[in-house]
């Protein structure tokens, strides 16, 4: 019997396709998350907005909070550590979390090294907002990406940015010669090896899921289209007027992105989205997405 | 053969590149209009809770029913076989009931419990927050072990897996639930003996 094998870890990223991992802040929104057909849900003290809103140093959650909502529900519960903060990883590990978000929405805690996250018996998901990022990541380690986007704004601006991005330099490292990856690789800072596997599939090597500032039915449908397999949506939901309706909405969104039907349906009537911010608007020291990379 | 593959959420994408390679045709399928033309089903591995709800709001239990009914042949992989059963713990929930087990939720832990090993059989089995068959009817055929316990069983058109035969490379599973002889086989005496009431 193996376990925490590459296969194991990649396996239940595969198993959360299709479907919208929400952030959750104590065991009563778990619940309603999982109620409303969250595939997981992100454990974290406060959402990216309240994050942004309260400023000072976001840290890994309290793992009372953790291990209350671990007994709450039955899908899968993910949590977050800081950039590059492996003791808040290991301590993640030791609680039996089914995902670490290494995520750029917590306080970085190393400007310069991200988790080594291969020798990890709990699979981790990080940001990315380009090829290179995606791929540098996938070298540590990660079984799972998410394009970054720019969490707690509920603009979706910067999540299509990031998901246009990475489908062009896919595309257009699927028709280079091999001799021409070398030289690329050195421009987008990724080994040769994975790019080479990029040419051959023509996606990437882990499954990519979208994050950060999606805020309605549309904005899920939107990102499944622009090439995303599954959704994080964090402050969208519970800082919305009608959390379990919005919820619920997001999750059909997610599995019926093609369907204009569907989704003039559940766009209905749902009530004020969260209070957003223009991603634009922000300064350089204000977005999240500029952290680590 | 052309295969569906219920598509809500989970594993589908992987079961359709399986399905492919093995030379059948895929339909990802989310809408009542997306059963007709198929000649078999995967029920995917997910999470079997979301796969549940997504059924009831679209309202795709009476299309599952009727496919399962008409002798078509069906693989319901990990979640997909927690749908099929017919009795779901830890925690209890509703289910179709096309196959006579009792199985149990994540009953191998969380994710850091998931695991790799071989069947007793000789064929590689990924374990995914895996559930286990807890009993087994009289009607059901066991077809593969892990540690003598059932992993894999079978009744009549409907062939079931504690694991994820799409994340290994072996098609043997594929094989047992998809031979084209086999499902004509059994949509002919279905027919014959007691025709579906659908």
């Amino acid at each position: 019997m193996k376990k925490a094998t590459n296969t194991t870890k990649l396996g239940l990223a595969e198993m959360l396709k299709g479907g919208v991992i929400m952030d959750v802040v104590n065991a009563e929104q778990a619940k309603i998350a999982e109620d409303a057909g969250a595939c997981a849900v992100m454990a974290l003290e406060r959402v990216p907005a309240q994050i942004r809103a309260e400023g000072g140093v976001a840290r890994a959650s309290d793992p009372a909070m953790i291990v209350s909502i671990q007994k709450a529900v039955s899908i899968p519960v993910m949590a977050k550590c800081r950039i590059g903060h492996f003791a808040e990883a290991r301590i993640l590990e030791a609680l039996g979390v089914d995902f670490i978000d290494e995520s750029e929405v917590l306080t970085v805690a190393d400007d310069e090294f991200h988790i080594e996250k291969a020798s990890f018996r709990v699979p981790f998901v990080c940001g990315c907002r380009d090829l290179g990022e995606a791929l540098r990541r996938i070298t540590e380690g990660a079984s799972l990406l998410r394009t970054k986007g720019e969490a707690g704004t509920g603009d979706v601006v910067e999540a299509v940015k990031h998901l246009r991005k990475l489908r062009t330099q896919i595309r257009r490292v699927s028709v280079m010669e091999v001799d021409e990856l070398v030289s690329e690789g050195k421009n987008l800072g990724a080994p040769v090896e994975l790019l080479l596997k990029v040419k051959e599939t023509g996606k990437l090597p882990v499954p990519n899921f979208a994050a950060g500032g999606i805020a309605t039915p549309a904005d899920a449908a939107l990102c499944m289209a622009l090439g995303a397999e599954a959704l994080f949506v964090g402050s969208g939901i519970f800082l919305s007027d009608d959390a379990p309706k919005r919820a619920r909405a997001i999750v059909t969104a997610a599995t019926y992105w093609q369907d204009a039907d569907k989704l003039a349906e559940v766009s209905t009537a749902l009530g004020q989205p969260m209070k957003s911010v223009q991603a634009a608007s922000l300064l350089t020291h204000e977005r999240f997405a500029e952290r680590g990379r | 053969m052309r295969i569906g593959i219920l598509a809500l959420q989970g594993a589908f994408d992987k079961h359709a590149e399986m399905a492919r390679s093995l030379g059948h045709e895929t339909t990802l399928v989310r809408r009542k209009d997306d059963f007709e033309g198929i000649d078999g089903l995967v029920l995917p591995g997910g999470e079997s809770t979301v796969q549940l709800k997504l059924i009831d709001r679209f309202d795709l239990e009476w299309s599952l029913m009727r496919f399962a009914v008409a002798g078509h042949p069906i693989l319901a992989t990990c979640a997909g076989l927690i749908l099929a059963a017919r009795t779901v713990t830890q925690p209890e929930q509703r289910s179709l009931g096309f196959v006579d087990v009792r199985v149990a939720r994540n009953a191998w832990g969380r994710q850091i419990d998931s695991f790799e090993a071989m069947s007793d059989e000789g064929h590689p089995l990924v374990f995914i927050r895996a559930p286990r068959i807890l009993d087994v009817g009289e009607n059901v055929d066991v077809l593969g072990r892990f540690r003598g316990e059932p992993v894999l069983i079978r009744q009549g058109n409907v062939t079931c897996a504690t694991f994820h035969p799409e994340l290994t490379n072996d098609p043997y599973v594929y094989r047992l639930a998809f031979r084209k002889s086999q499902a004509h086989a059994i949509a002919q005496s279905k027919n014959e003996s007691h025709a579906p009431h659908a």
